[in-house]
């Protein structure tokens, strides 16, 4: 059994109860910090222990917080995105609500590392029976004085708020967050200036995942150094993946950063294989926005390497032959999975959920998702395909925020390696038509069939 | 000898540098063209102390509105240097209305294929769900959006589907609003801010679907209200006492004033023989408005004799409005403007036959 740290205590009965969380060994890093730490030593053992943010961009956790403006005198603020809504992902949501006090405990270090008097959980407006929960959770830990007025007689103080969001994927964005929390329209702000220096209510704030956050005690209770010695290379420490799609044991696992993709996918500890006795046809690696690979590329690299999960590793190759670990939404599809009809999905979904502030990302998702939906439904041309690769070029990296590159690197990196799928799309309008045409006769690509005469 | 001009022209260039710490002046140059301008400027501005070609086109930006740009994405240019202490090229394209200069950048707008590819990809998004009725709206001829279009987008379009519709829309007595036109630049909802305590005025729906609306229709009554017209980039927002009244072509602008209590009362009078169609604020080489005026002046005062005119207002030649010809031509000019024209389109070709974008 591969080492366990946010889901140690998970079969424990009653682990969402205060008494039973602290029985497990729970709050001893609040402890450890608030009564024989500095800040600054906090921030430290968090730096070495290499944590990277578990939300989908990796950037490590300790640099970010070292980013923050000390020298102004306005309050400061830590955030905890918990607005979880990229599909295919949902470990956060199983954190919260199985063991809300992992992320309560955490909070509660990370904001006294970063001098916060006030702290909030922006809770994505979908999780609504959730939030009845960290209420609970924070009343719980009130009540044992571990939040509110002089933690522990050490003297700091702490309030903690949970707010629900109204239900829009783009309130993930951290300064669309903050526009929230605000209480305004959820719009991306212009960066620079970075939140660091200018973010909730003009002030210095930090907004980090559920994850990287519930992680932070266990790094304080272990030492950063020794959580470094955990996972591969420049990725420490575990992650939670949460596995989905056609596979015979979806759910959130923990891993340590390293386990070959391989052995994630095949192992009876994780994913069990795939279903039915069928072949694997492709797999996004990190959650609908990162690029999604065929079969032969998620295993090994393109130097013939075996892939592992960690960050390096599914990001070699680039965007070429490469993916990215991203928020670690794992989604397996077998070979009757029709890649077009997939990615209209997608495409449906940042369709929808475009703020509309700027002009690349609000037309062009909806462009996109027209397109895609003539195509899978037979009324396509040959010449949608590169029109599709050109929008998707044209809307990366000229937008505000990243969804709109988000949007367009599912849609170019599908016509890269599944493009004669479009093309049968546009060759057989008959066959396509019928909405599982791929479970009925699954696709085989014609170059394959042609090489197999020719041998 | 030699060494003395040496040691002379050294000595020159730390003079140099030491006055411009004390002015606080930072050096930027704009495709190859240097300029030396305040902290806190941006690459817009700056660009636009220079002059010509090499000003990115502006949207939403509007230099008088707190907050705006940032959103149309027209204005985005290549920073290949990002300062003389940091020379590393910004990754992405930058929007240039918001992007602060740094001592020692170096920034290609025209000269750079791929931001020139990038805008052209801009045109055609913000065409995309555009009804395109030029021919019937009160806006062709001063609109922002066809003389971004004609500037550098494409003659055609690779869109297939409909477009987006939506009802008009009365904003108050007196402006129309056509969502359908709407690129949503966001200035008018600015406007309204800054000029009411509340918001009155803002964006309804997420994505493609937005719109900009009152809150259940409700008007904006406010004195300056009537600016939301003139800030509008396309034709979304129209003076209902103008509506199909002229095309503006045909119109002749006059500078004019008055005495206004509430506001500077210098306006445009937009006249045709002694009749006066329509009042505006005073758009400066830009499209922008500096000094905003009063509802007063723009609706109520349609007769030539409350307004002193001061004369007829230049219009740039470029403009369509130009072809009244009641302007006398400088034919220097004239030839200066063309010669300026065919180098700048000899400079395209050549850009994008010797640089092709990676």
């Amino acid at each position: 059994m591969a080492r366990k740290l946010l889901l140690k205590d998970i079969d424990v009965p009653g682990i969402r109860s205060f008494d039973v969380y602290r029985k497990q060994g729970g709050y001893a890093s609040v402890e450890k910090a608030l009564k024989t730490m500095t800040p600054d030593q906090v921030i430290d053992e968090v730096k070495k222990s290499g944590l990277r943010g578990r939300g989908g961009a990796g950037f490590p956790t300790g640099m970010k917080w070292s980013f923050l403006d000390r020298r102004s005198d306005k309050p400061r603020y830590l955030i905890c995105n918990a607005d979880e809504s990229e599909p295919g992902t949902f470990k956060d949501r199983y954190l919260m609500e199985y063991i809300p006090h992992s992320l309560i405990e955490g909070m509660i270090v990370s904001s006294y590392a970063l001098g916060a008097k006030t702290s909030y959980i922006y809770m994505r407006g979908e999780f609504r029976w959730i939030f009845p929960i960290l209420e609970q959770a924070i009343e719980e830990a009130r009540a044992a004085g571990f939040l509110g007025n002089n933690i522990l007689g050490t003297g700091y103080s702490l309030e903690l708020y949970v707010h629900p969001g109204a239900g829009a994927y783009i309130c993930g964005e951290e300064t669309a967050q903050i526009e929230s929390l605000e209480g305004k329209r959820g719009n991306p702000r212009n960066k620079p200036p970075f939140p660091a220096v200018v973010g909730l209510y003009g002030c210095p704030s930090v907004v980090n995942n559920v994850e990287s956050i519930a992680a932070v005690p266990h790094i304080l209770t272990m030492g950063g150094d020794e959580y470094s010695k955990i996972g591969v290379g420049k990725s420490t420490g575990t992650k939670l993946i949460s596995a989905s799609g056609h596979i015979n044991k979806p759910g959130v696992y923990e891993i340590e950063l390293g386990l070959p993709v391989e052995e994630f996918i095949y192992s009876d500890e994780y994913c069990g294989g795939i279903w039915k006795g069928r072949k694997m046809k492709a797999v996004i690696a990190g959650g609908s926005s990162v690029p999604i690979l065929p079969a032969n590329l998620i295993l090994k690299t393109a130097k013939g390497e075996p892939r592992l999960m960690s960050y390096e590793s599914l990001a070699d190759g680039g965007f070429q032959t490469g993916t990215m670990l991203g928020s670690g939404g794992f989604i397996v599809m077998d070979e009757t999975t029709c890649i077009v009809r997939n990615l209209w999905t997608f495409a449906r979904f940042y369709h929808h959920e475009s703020c509309g502030q700027c002009s690349p990302c609000r037309e062009g998702t909806g462009w996109m998702e027209k397109v895609l939906h003539r195509l899978e439904h037979g009324h396509g041309h040959m010449h949608d395909i590169d029109l599709l690769v050109n929008v998707a070029k044209n809307i990366e990296g000229n937008t505000i925020c990243p969804l709109g590159d988000a949007a367009a690197w599912p849609v170019a990196s599908a016509i890269r390696h599944f493009r004669e799928e479009f093309e049968y799309h546009v060759k057989h309008p008959e066959k396509v038509k019928d909405r599982k045409h791929f479970e009925k006769e699954p696709f085989v690509s014609e170059k394959k069939l042609t090489v197999a005469e020719t041998v | 000898m030699e060494f003395l001009e040496g040691a002379l022209a050294l000595m020159e260039i730390r003079l140099g540098s030491i006055k411009k710490n004390i002015d606080g002046m930072l050096k930027v140059t704009i495709d190859g063209i240097e300029t030396e301008v305040a902290e806190g400027t941006t690459i817009l501005q700056a660009a636009r102390k220079i002059g010509g070609e090499i000003v990115p086109p502006a949207m939403c930006y509007y230099s008088t509105l707190k907050n705006s740009g940032g959103k149309c994405r027209a204005c985005l240019v290549k920073v290949a240097a990002g300062s003389a202490k940091d020379p590393r090229p910004m990754p992405k394209l930058v929007p240039s209305c918001i992007t602060g200069v740094q001592d020692g950048m170096v920034v290609e707008n025209i000269t750079n294929p791929a931001v020139l590819e990038a805008r052209k990809g801009v045109v055609e998004f913000l065409l995309l769900n555009h009804p395109l009725d030029c021919p019937i709206c009160d806006q062709a001829g001063e609109c922002d959006l066809q003389n971004f279009a004609y500037e550098h987008g494409m003659a055609n379009t690779r869109y297939e589907e409909d477009r987006r519709k939506f009802e008009p829309h009365e904003i108050g007595d007196k402006i129309k609003l056509h969502m359908t036109r709407c690129i949503l630049c966001y200035r008018c909802t600015y406007v309204a801010d800054q000029i009411t305590d509340n918001r009155v005025h803002g964006i309804l729906n997420r994505g493609d679907k937005a719109e900009i609306s009152t809150y259940i229709e409700k008007a904006i009554e406010n004195d300056f209200s009537g600016n939301m017209i003139d800030v509008c980039p396309v034709g979304a927002l129209t003076d209902k006492t103008f509506r199909f009244k002229s095309r503006v072509w045909f119109t002749k602008p006059l500078d004019a004033h008055r005495d206004c209590p509430k506001c500077s009362g210098k306006v445009v009078l937009w006249t045709k023989g002694n009749d006066v169609l329509r009042v505006t604020g005073r758009k400066d080489q830009y499209g922008e408005v500096k000094e905003f005026i009063c509802n007063e002046c723009r609706y109520e005062h349609k007769d030539m004799n409350d307004w002193v005119v001061e004369g007829p207002r230049h219009i740039e030649r470029s403009s369509v409005i130009a072809q009244n010809h009641y302007e006398r031509i400088d034919l220097q000019k004239l030839k200066q403007d063309v010669e300026r024209q065919l180098k700048f389109q000899e400079g395209k070709r050549l850009n994008e036959s010797n640089n092709i974008p990676s």
